[in-house]
């Protein structure tokens, strides 16, 4: 049970007739079952089906909710999820999952094959772009039996087997929806999933309640009896939340980067920053190649030696990070460290950009050039800044123009942008987070987070195909780092940092990152103590 | 003689009723106006909802954008969305929020009462504390307890409301762990009635007091100023020269007369209660309209955008009314045509 703490109201209440109140910050302390995690999540999610939205509050809420087939260590390696094993055939088209017995959803049908099939074929397929992408290589897909699903593929796609996290592939009832508009399903509202925690209360602008889904199919799961998301807007005020110990865990930017080093000092928190390995979040200058001077690669070369990125990483990032050095996160599979080297040279960039014959005016300007300001917050902001003053130095003038979020997405995908910062995830994959930036294919006006850049390399496209649908990871690492090599080369964009996003939290709790998903997992296992 | 009585009577009744059919008409022509104006307006700015929510979700293609369009009804044109729009008003139907999955009149139901219990208990406790303030102030002009509270308003009135709310927390939560940092009540307590009640109202204090604070200097500089001038008026002069005591004066001299600015002002005041309380809202994480309002507008939240602006409409049209009618009680020179 959760023990109540007590404080007495002062003078102030006292002055207004409320004395005396006990003020319950619900802590659980010092047990190893049970007891409330209290955390936050901003901004509040619109809806809590996975399957239909997936937005970063959604999916980090909705993972408690609904589980898939697998998970995934911090080396992005499978890890049992719903399924306890799975067989890939010799020629990588059909993929076997048998899935653990007894699996019940929180409105007590039992999970099957069948349900399996639905979500991965229909639900998914129609409402989740990233899902859409690797299913809809999927030939058949088939129950022979309740615990056993097989999926035929058209053709070898290497990833395959990293796309069942939570995020990509959450399983949802067929009973509910099979025949409805998905959308509009009232039972939206309840949020039935198969996870650890079912949804209780959901008191908009307040808090979303979970509680210990009690027919869990794993023994001994979940340890903790319920979970508080509290919605808190103001960044402040989510710091002293958790400084003050109402919640004890944030994640993401629920605290902005500068509070990070104060605030993991303190006595009763602990920090970390793993548990972002699937996402890999890379951060880069996003830059228009279709606008001269952008469509030069010397001046895109020039901007890289122009920018200070260890300077960029440690004042405005606190370190929370390290610099990227090309398209592929030094995080995931397929890597190569083995590229051109940009180190910080303003006199190199100046070089460059005397060479394209772009002189400096009698004001010391080069060229003048807009930058749309993402509007995610304070970091961005100050990113821009950093690059302003950066690029100021070797001659490029960059005027910052402040937007909102619609304003943003719209300009930057209907490529209306010279530059702006953008961060994108790698989700565990070149294939499925990587090549999408950069292939001639995905050039798609008005569709965010496409090749929004407007890149097109021929032979870049080839090795991307080829290493998606290669069977050895070999072979495909010896396209990946040939592409790398060509891609570092001609900069399509300014790659700036792999950031390493902090999970703070209580040094009671313990289990709380324990996959690559990090705190988008189940918390089936967290526990205080 | 009682025809006479009768007739004026009777004509007094019609003028009322007139006065009423004329209110209502021009009442309903007005929202009907500002709803087609904030139609327009809320289309004109660039990016639509389908936009921001691919933007917020890492990944889009062709399919979820014509899908969340076709949802919004973003795919017609402008006429035929604004036409449906009206129609809808007319019978009081707001729409559907597709992004909340639930319909506006529910979202704005179910916010309002917290907005209103913050912004109506820091108005009353502006009002009451900034009267009776700026009265002592005002009959002490001069003395040094005149410039005390006069220095005291001036640094409330100047301090950004958020950071008063930021201070408050530090001290008597952080610091004096007293009063809650935010939030509504106590999540995941059973409490009694009773008990809800005091927790609730002990997540009042702080931002009450905040949001209070800036109002409260502005209606005590207004009342100060307005009892200095009426003191000075013969008829007070006359109440003294009566032999009327002190505190008779004051109470029903003075204030009847000072209070009327301060009424203006409060009233003006009253139309931004609905939605005026977004920066405390978001410091406290106080789950009310102003922040609805805020998220509906960050998120292109059409529908719900549109519902909100709406009823705040309809809430300012309904104080200004209400604003009349306290002006006539206390000053009956306020006739009822000026009044409709």
């Amino acid at each position: 049970m959760n023990r109540r703490e007590f404080a007495k109201l002062g003078l102030m209440a006292g002055a207004l007739g409320i004395g005396g109140i006990p003020l319950g910050i619900t802590r659980a302390a010092g047990q190893t079952r049970g007891g409330t995690l209290n955390t936050i999540i901003q901004p509040e999610p619109p809806i809590l089906v996975t399957a239909l939205n997936q937005q970063q509050p959604t999916l980090t809420l909705g993972g408690k909710i609904y589980e898939s087939l697998l998970r995934y260590d911090f080396d992005l390696k499978p890890l049992p999820g719903l399924a306890q094993s799975w067989e890939v055939s010799p020629d990588k088209l059909t993929y076997t999952f048998k899935l653990f017995p007894n699996i019940t959803f929180h409105d007590g049908t039992p999970l099957t094959s069948e349900d399996v099939v639905f979500s991965i074929t229909k639900i998914l397929m129609e409402n989740h772009a990233r899902a859409r992408n690797t299913f809809s290589r999927i030939d058949k897909a088939e129950a022979p039996d309740p615990l056993t699903v097989v999926f035929t593929l058209k053709k070898p796609f290497a990833p395959f087997l990293t796309a069942f996290d939570c995020t990509t592939a959450p399983i949802v009832p067929k009973h509910i929806y099979d025949g409805t508009d998905y959308r509009k399903n009232p039972a939206n509202a309840k949020a039935i999933g198969s996870g650890p925690f079912k949804l209780k209360e959901w008191v908009r602008g307040s808090h979303v309640h979970l509680v210990k889904h009690e027919g869990y199919y794993r023994p001994g799961e979940p340890v903790l009896d319920e979970i508080i998301y509290r919605v808190i807007p103001d960044s402040a005020s989510r710091s002293v939340a958790l400084e003050q110990g109402t919640v004890q865990l944030t994640q993401w930017t629920d605290v902005e980067l500068f509070e990070v080093p104060r605030l993991s000092k303190l006595p009763h928190l602990t920090m970390t920053t793993k548990g972002y390995e699937f996402f890999a979040p890379h951060t880069w200058l996003e830059i228009n190649n279709r606008i001269a001077p952008m469509n030069d690669k010397r001046f895109r070369q020039a901007v890289m030696y122009a920018i200070d990125r260890k300077a960029l990483l440690n004042r405005i990032y606190f370190g929370l990070g390290k610099v990227a050095t090309g398209p592929v996160s030094s995080k995931t599979k397929f890597y190569e460290k083995d590229v051109k080297k940009y180190d910080f040279s303003p006199e190199k960039a100046k070089a460059l950009l005397d060479e394209m014959g772009l002189k400096p005016g009698p004001d010391g300007k080069r060229v003048t050039i807009p930058f749309l300001v993402p509007p995610y917050g304070e970091t961005h902001q100050r990113t821009a800044e950093f690059l302003r003053q950066s690029l100021a130095r070797v001659g490029i003038d960059l005027q910052l123009q402040g937007i909102d979020v619609a304003g943003w997405a719209e300009k930057f995908s209907n490529w209306d942008f010279s530059m702006t910062t953008t961060t994108v995830y790698q989700f565990g994959d070149p294939a499925l987070g990587v090549s999408r930036s950069y292939v001639s294919s995905n050039i798609r006006k008005g569709i965010l987070f496409s090749n929004t850049c407007g890149y097109s390399n021929p032979e870049v496209d080839r090795l991307f195909e080829e290493a998606a649908t290669a069977t050895s990871d070999d072979k495909r690492q010896e396209h990946y780092s040939a592409l790398q090599k060509i891609m570092v080369d001609e900069v399509p964009v300014i790659w700036l940092l792999e950031i390493d996003y902090p999970n703070l939290m209580d040094k009671r709790l313990k289990n709380v990152v324990t996959s690559a998903i990090g705190v988008h997992d189940t918390f089936g296992t967290v526990s205080f103590g | 003689m009682m025809a006479l009585a009768q007739s004026i009577g009777s004509s007094r009744g019609v003028a009322i009723a007139l006065a009423v059919v004329r209110w209502a008409v021009r009442f309903v022509a007005v929202v009907l106006v500002i709803a087609t104006f904030n139609f327009v307006l809320v289309h004109a700015a660039p990016g639509d909802p389908a936009q921001v929510m691919a933007g917020q979700s890492g990944s889009a293609d062709e399919q979820m954008l014509a899908q969340l369009r076709a949802d919004y009804g973003l795919d017609k044109p402008y006429p035929v969305q604004l036409a449906i729009y009206l129609k809808r008003i007319v019978t009081l139907d707001l729409g559907y929020s597709y992004r909340q999955q639930r319909t506006v009149l529910s979202l704005i139901a179910e916010r309002l009462p917290a907005t209103l219990l913050l912004t109506c208990s820091a108005f009353l406790l502006s009002l009451a504390v900034g009267v009776s303030l700026g009265t002592l102030a005002g009959v002490r002009a001069g003395k040094w307890s005149d410039t005390a509270l006069t220095v005291v308003s001036l640094f409330l009135y100047a301090m950004p409301v958020f950071w008063l709310g930021l201070m408050l927390v530090l001290l008597f939560s952080v610091q004096l762990d007293w009063l809650p940092a935010f939030g509504y009540v106590t999540i995941g307590v059973q409490m009694t009635p009773f008990e809800r009640v005091r927790d609730i109202a002990a997540h009042l204090v702080l931002p009450v007091v905040s949001l209070g604070a800036v109002h409260l200097a502005i209606y005590a500089r207004l009342m100060r100023s307005a009892v200095i001038d009426v003191a000075h008026q013969d008829f007070i002069k006359t109440a003294r020269a009566k032999g009327l005591k002190r505190g008779q004066i004051i109470i029903h001299h003075m204030l009847r007369n000072a209070v009327l600015p301060v009424v203006t002002v409060a009233g003006m005041q009253a139309g931004t209660l609905v939605g005026g309380a977004v920066v405390i809202e978001t410091v406290f994480a106080w789950p009310g309209l102003g922040r609805l309002t805020f998220d509906a507008v960050l998120q292109r939240d059409y529908p719900l955008m549109l519902g909100i602006f709406l009823v705040m409409s309809v809430i300012v049209i309904s104080l200004n009314l209400i604003t009349d009618a306290i002006y006539r009680i206390v000053d009956p020179r306020v006739s009822l045509r000026a009044a409709a």
